[in-house]
């Protein structure tokens, strides 16, 4: 299901840049510029960067700056600060995990590769191989990273009939469908979810706590869009927190990491290109904390800028602090959300569109209804028919999206994903529904 | 699962334990941070504790960190970082013209106009095509794709990425890779973690470290009986040797690779770094063209480069990048794909790295500043390599081959054999024994040779060259010092 090799990865990608020359080179198109929703990068997307936030960054990076009245105090005052901490100052490596956040009883290591939480669970070596239980549909870097290990990815179905839920009876049978094949070892969850937007109750949360632990299943947790949560009633629950409200025998054994990241926002600020992000451990063995550490050290530190970003964010402006009414100004992304609603509400109202209420994360995941004309013609040209789509609207509508198949899906199904940024969403649902309804049209 | 009842609360085993745990993890070490340095962070702590010590601070020469050491930091590269940061420092009258000219560009290159977006996962285009740029120029004119540079995470994101390509197979049949003894302990931990078999050939310490390829050939034929060696591995100049290799040992290299169908690495990253009168750095890829068709069109190569090292010492940025030669396209889309998965190396590094293969040129502003600090720091180094080997060669019972190159200097020291007994006494690796008893009595941190091999009943310790003058001038005096009594208490 997870056609890495098969069709050709990024073929759409390079397609787009290569459009994106054209359309510098003058070749005329039905649009003067490509709106790139694919990734999560909304600096791409046209979101403007948090002013202190870079001001800080740009007096870390050239000191002289501290002493220049240009800029406000408070931003001279945390340069300092963040220098302070930096030994050489920001030039260095900085010593792993010295900048320590929310410490307490976890340890918190900073990370900038989605391979590196795998890497002291999977046994390569192993026979039967280790698994690692994933939700689809999901980001497809998880399951290069998994598969690049020498483990097994054993897809759990999200329910998208409930909002994309997360069924325990799913997980149970994730996990028989395992024996004979792997020996699962970790349950790997998105919350909030990409692509799909959902976000977990506190009762579902809970729910695969107490399956892991009974099932003895190292849990991992990817929380990079806590952040980012707008549906109604709708509230993050760490995992961290959840275990630990559970009291024992939970709160002392399940063992768990969790990943938040900078490029995701972090109070709205989205610095994907700084490449910082942390992971917390809960109870895991001392004896493997060790080993972890060496892991850590050998690849000598993560970015200092986003490491100092991260520290940043983290500890914001305050009321009656210089920068705070800029920063609130600009601000989260949060804020207002009225928009992803908006977007929620036109494209589910497109015939050939279904889609649950988009709660949280950074992206929308609907589903495509393709008539049997269109599957065919994909067929035809031998590609994935949500790619068909993604292909015609990156072409004749200038968007570009991720297809479906990319991320796993029920057989027969079909998605779409993009990104929700606010900057660009009023052109994306103006073309995608031109496109749209030609397309359906062309394919009755 | 068993469940055992302790204190009436059930107690059961953890899924991740050290033996369920990948057991190529458990083979990982890294010995520039490893229990030394935690035993001088422990110290640190103690003395900021108040607690009393024969010194009053622990120097760390076990990192090659130059700003941690006090170097500063390329005006230029700075400015035109802080532009980038913050692009309203564009207006400000303080920053050069052609500093701003380079934030513009690179700026310009970044999706929506921001270091803050990923970049495209092989690095952003303009800054490989100045990278490609640079290796020309560098190399005399051969010429170098943009499209076989890729920007990277430091140079050690790089030089492992190309060993996941290459390591594969099971038993006998498992990838083997040969790396010279001593080495850089990145290799030894990146070939641990992924399982391939490391293949030692010893470089000639009575010879300034030379390498022999009648070495090569005894190390290459004996691990042909338990292995598959398919890459080659050299780190010019040196570390943590410091020789900086011949034009002729480069050759014989390469034809040696090209004879027994080996892959290249060629760690390259103190590049700049090369001190001793008659000594040059020779890229492997300027060699191997001037070679000629018949190797320039079959070897397989990659080298690495970085901006933590050489007269920058940005460490901490993260930039670097590998350039790949004769690489089979369908393995170079596999490459992409690879590299795709950690999306994009962090763009202040590629920006660094930009400025360091596009420095001020005579007619810009910022030249004469930009070579007044590269010519002071590359003499300063310069300096303290040769002022290094001197002293040491002063001490009885250390011999300290020229530090040519790089930044690290490796004496051999004799212990007496009372020495050793204590260290196998308390279960320490002889070395390990005098660089902990150095720490504690000294406050000096320095790396045992064991972390980075060395021959059988032979001794070392690595040590930067980076503090400043005149603290390397104590650390030496104390090094010495250290040294007369130890071999007096064990004698």
């Amino acid at each position: 299901m997870w056609n890495m090799k098969q069709l050709e990865y990024g073929a759409l990608a390079r397609r787009a840049n290569q459009i994106k020359d054209e359309l510098r080179q003058g070749v005329r198109r039905p649009y003067k510029e490509v709106i790139d929703v694919f990734q999560g990068d909304l600096h791409r997307a046209g979101m403007k960067p948090l002013t202190f936030v870079r001001q800080v960054l740009a007096a870390c990076v050239y000191p002289p700056l501290i002493n220049s009245s240009n800029l406000p105090l408070d931003v001279r005052q945390r340069a300092q600060e963040e220098l302070g901490r930096c030994v050489g100052g920001s030039g260095y490596y900085n010593q792993t995990s010295q900048i320590k956040l929310y410490c307490q009883f976890c340890n918190v290591q900073d990370i900038h590769s989605t391979e590196m939480p795998f890497r002291p669970l999977l046994n390569r070596e192993a026979s039967p191989r280790t698994g690692v239980l994933i939700p689809v549909p999901c980001h497809n870097k998880t399951v290069l990273s998994i598969t690049q290990l020498g483990a097994v990815a054993v897809p759990y179905y999200l329910s998208e009939e409930q909002g994309w839920a997360l069924q325990v009876e799913e997980l149970q049978r994730a996990l028989e469908s395992a024996k004979g094949v792997c020996n699962p070892v970790a349950l790997y969850v998105i919350n909030p979810g990409n692509p799909a937007g959902y976000v977990q109750s506190q009762k579902s949360v809970l729910e695969v706590i107490r399956f892991a632990w009974e099932k003895r299943l190292f849990l991992l947790v990817d929380e990079l869009y806590q952040d980012r949560v707008y549906g109604e009633n709708c509230e993050f629950v760490s995992y961290k927190r959840a275990v630990s409200e559970m009291g024992p025998p939970f709160s002392g054994t399940v063992e768990l990491a969790s990943f938040h990241s900078v490029s995701k926002g972090f109070s709205g600020e989205y610095v994907c290109g700084l490449r910082a992000g942390y992971v917390e451990l809960v109870n895991l063995d001392p004896a493997v904390m060790k080993y972890i550490h060496t892991l850590f050290s050998k690849d000598a530190c993560s970015p200092v800028l986003g490491q100092i970003a991260l520290d940043l964010m983290t500890d914001p402006p305050k009321p009656g602090d210089p920068s705070y009414l800029l920063y609130k100004q600009v601000g989260p992304e949060n804020c207002t959300l009225v928009y992803v609603k908006k977007v929620h509400e036109v494209v589910n109202s497109l015939p050939g569109f279904s889609c649950p209420p988009i709660e949280g994360g950074l992206f929308a995941f609907p589903r495509l209804h393709l008539t049997p004309k269109a599957i065919q013609k994909a067929k035809e040209l031998g590609l994935q028919p949500d790619t068909f789509y993604c292909t015609r609207l990156l072409e004749e509508g200038g968007v570009f999206t991720g297809p479906g198949w990319e991320y796993g899906q029920k057989e027969g199904t079909y998605h779409i994903r993009y990104n929700t940024s606010r900057a660009l969403f009023k052109e994306l649902l103006r073309r995608l529904s031109s496109f749209h309804m030609t397309f359906m049209k062309d394919f009755s | 699962m068993s469940q055992q009842a302790v204190n009436g609360v059930s107690h059961r085993g953890r899924v991740l334990t050290l033996d369920s745990m990948n057991p190529n993890v458990k083979r990982v070490e890294y010995a520039v941070r490893g229990p030394i340095v935690q035993r001088a962070v422990q110290i640190e702590k103690e003395l900021k504790e108040g607690a009393k010590k024969p010194f009053t601070e622990v120097i760390k020469a076990n990192i090659g960190d130059a700003h941690a050491m006090g170097q500063k930091p390329i005006t230029f590269f700075r400015q035109v970082l802080a532009l980038c940061s913050y692009p309203a420092l564009l207006e400000d009258s303080k920053f050069p013209e052609d500093a701003k000219q380079r934030a513009r560009r690179i700026l310009e290159a970044c999706g929506g106009h921001s270091i803050g977006a990923y970049s495209a996962s092989q690095g952003i285009e303009c800054i490989r095509q100045d990278v490609a740029r640079y290796i020309e120029k560098r190399d005399g004119g051969i010429p170098s794709n943009p499209d076989n540079i890729y920007l990277s995470t430091g140079a050690s994101d790089a030089i492992v990425t190309i060993l996941k390509l290459l390591v594969c197979g099971e038993g006998r049949d498992r990838t083997g890779v040969m790396i010279s003894i001593p080495q850089y302990p990145l290799y030894s931990a990146a070939l641990a973690d992924l399982g391939a078999v490391q293949i030692n050939y010893y470089l000639d310490e009575d010879n300034c470290w030379s390498l022999n390829i009648t070495e090569l050939r005894r190390a290459l034929s004996a691990a042909r009986e338990h292995c598959n060696p398919r890459v080659l591995c050299i780190i010019n100049p040196g570390n943590p040797t410091g020789q900086v290799q011949s034009r002729q040992c480069i050759e014989d290299v390469i034809r040696f690779a090209k004879e027994e169908h080996l892959f290249l690495m060629a760690d390259e990253v103190y590049q700049d770094n090369v001190y001793a009168e008659g000594c040059q750095f020779h890229s492997f890829k300027k060699v191997l063209f001037e070679m000629g068709p018949e190797y320039s069109n079959t070897v397989e190569m990659a080298s690495f480069h970085s901006t933590s090292k050489c007269y920058m010492g940005e460490c901490g940025f993260r930039g670097g990048y590998m350039e790949v030669i004769n690489l089979d396209p369908e393995v170079k889309a596999q490459l992409i794909k690879l590299v795709s998965v950690r999306l994009c190396p962090p763009v202040p590094g590629q920006a660094l790295l930009d400025l360091v293969v596009n420095p001020p040129q005579p007619d810009e502003p910022s030249y004469a500043t930009f070579m007044k600090e590269r010519t002071a720091v590359l003499s300063a180094l310069a300096e303290k390599a040769r002022l290094t080997e001197q002293i040491f060669n002063t001490v009885p019972g250390i011999t300290c081959n020229p530090v040519q190159g790089a930044m690290y200097t490796f004496p051999r020291i004799t212990l007496p054999q009372k020495a050793i007994d204590k260290a196998k006494e308390l279960g320490l690796v002889p070395d390990m024994f005098y660089c902990m008893r150095l720490l504690d009595e000294e406050g000096i941190c320095l790396v045992p040779g064991s972390g980075f091999g060395q021959r059988e009943g032979t001794y070392h310790f690595r040590m930067t060259i980076l503090p400043p003058t005149e603290k390397l001038k104590v650390v030496l005096q104390k090094i010495r010092e250290f040294q007369l009594h130890f071999t007096q208490e064990f004698s």
